[in-house]
């Protein structure tokens, strides 16, 4: 594989051995000296044109687990305040000796466009609304690891609850969860759906999550983005509490082996109304421990693997 | 050149398993400290072979297994992918590690697994014990314990399990 960029177009056999490798990884992050030589004298540059804490130093942990070198782009304090076109900043970087660029930017579609502008590998870290395939493989593997789900997902049912409309974690674990064969059911408010669901794989939708909570496998929250509030998309914090929120009477009607997900950054109160870490199913901290395990995980196939050799030979 | 030819059957094998345990007891006096490695994944079976038979005779052992896909000298020359997940289920300081494997060949994976080992703790000493050598070694490594030598040629496959050995 040349580069991540979304679960769709890395396809079901490069996920479930994505999934395979991080097993791996995770062992070595267990270890009391979690470093192999791997990706040695490789150089992984971190290029994120939006704010986030823990994707990026997720990326750089695994980089550096692999001992790859790293390197952070910070927009803020870059020559892109001077006006520099993202084409030349991409340029620039490459120009250094780059094996793999990270980026997260506002535009659907970035990553596309920037490896068109080098040959090293991109790796998708969020791109607009559109897609987080490294999001959507963590979750896959918590759920795989947690559940004791190695070989498929077929028959679990997944509820995927909130701002569906506007989230790029909700479109890649729909593809990831289906593509291994879950039974992907969304939740939320008409506003937050997307205006049409085609080009999504098959899911079922309903805006009654108490209907359905008591059969659940996993519950994944997502982040109730406040700026939604004042595009008047739901009538208030508290309306949506009470009918999507996990609350502790919702809590209680979770079947007992169910699992308690959310990408973070979590908004307590709004849709996590019960204190998750006294939820005996929440994995939420698990997430972004394997989080680390994926990234190595993609990072070593695309770096590390020889399998570009062999594509392109 | 395609000729499949058995150079050893299940009985040599089982034989030799049992030599190879006896000769892991001599050299180390009673088996103080010692544990198997068995190297991912064509060490795994007979790793664990010598383990069972190791018990037979004497008294059971600690038997791990190690991938070392991730410390291999060819990462990006060839495709590699991790086999399965390491397991060493002991602590390696002071421990006297016998790494298992089915067959030595250029000694690279012996020596990627030796920098694997190391990361897990300082072992007391490592040995190596593998069923076939067949020769063609591009380290200075070399073998303690050896089920068959068997001469090849560098075009030859040579597959080794507890059916048998053989060599296409």
């Amino acid at each position: 594989m040349k580069h991540f960029r979304s679960i769709s177009e890395a396809g079901p056999d490069a996920l479930r051995r994505l999934l395979d490798i991080a097993d791996h990884m995770a062992e070595v992050n267990r270890r009391p000296n979690p470093k192999v030589p791997a990706l040695r004298g490789k150089t992984v540059c971190n290029v994120f044109f939006e704010d986030s804490t823990r994707t990026r130093l997720s990326f750089e942990t695994a980089a550096k687990r692999l001992s790859a070198d790293t390197m952070n782009f910070a927009v803020s304090s870059s020559s892109v305040n001077k006006g520099e076109s993202l084409r030349d900043t991409i340029e620039t970087i490459a120009a250094m000796g780059i094996d793999a660029f990270v980026i997260r930017h506002k535009s659907s579609g970035a990553p596309w466009q920037i490896s068109q502008w080098t040959t090293a590998s991109v790796i998708n870290a969020g791109d607009g609304w559109h897609a987080h395939p490294t999001q959507a493989l963590l979750d896959a593997y918590t759920i795989r690891t947690a559940l004791n789900r190695t070989d498929s997902f077929d028959g679990l049912r997944i509820a995927i609850v909130g701002d569906i409309k506007h989230s790029r974690v909700a479109r890649s674990d729909i593809q990831a969860f289906t593509m291994l064969g879950a039974d992907v059911t969304l939740v939320a408010p008409k506003t937050l759906l997307p205006p049409s669901l085609d080009g999504f794989d098959p899911v079922t939708v309903t805006t009654d999550l108490d209907a359905i909570i008591g059969d659940l496998d996993v519950l994944y929250l997502l982040r109730m983005q406040r700026e939604r509030m004042n595009e008047a998309l739901v009538p208030s914090l508290r309306e949506y509490t009470s009918r999507f929120g996990l609350t502790p009477e919702r809590a209680a009607r979770l079947p007992e082996h169910a699992l308690i997900m959310h990408p973070g950054p979590m908004n307590r109160g709004v849709e996590m109304a019960v204190d998750p870490s006294e939820l005996p199913g929440s994995v939420i901290t698990q997430q972004v421990t394997n989080g680390i395990a994926v990234r190595m995980a993609v990072l070593f196939d695309l770096l590390g693997s020889g399998a570009n050799l062999e594509a392109e030979s | 050149m395609s000729s499949e030819k058995q150079v050893l059957g299940p009985d040599d094998v089982r034989r030799a398993v049992t030599r190879m345990a006896h000769e892991i007891i001599e050299r180390n006096h009673g088996l103080a400290g010692v544990a198997l490695v068995g190297l991912q994944r064509g060490g795994v079976w007979l790793a664990e072979a010598l383990g069972a038979e190791i018990a037979r005779i004497d008294h059971p052992i600690p038997v791990g297994s190690i991938d070392a896909s991730l410390y291999r000298d060819d990462i990006g020359l060839r495709p590699v992918s991790p086999g399965s997940v390491s397991d060493i289920p002991f602590g390696v300081d002071g421990t006297t590690v016998v790494l298992v494997d089915d067959v030595l060949y250029t000694g690279r994976t012996v020596k990627a697994a030796l920098d694997a080992i190391t990361d897990y703790g300082r072992p007391a000493a490592v040995q190596l014990a593998v069923l076939v050598d067949r020769g063609h070694r591009e380290l200075p490594i070399r073998p303690d314990f050896v089920g068959k030598n068997l001469p090849t040629s560098s075009s030859e496959q040579v597959v080794a399990t507890a059916e048998g050995v053989v060599i296409s």
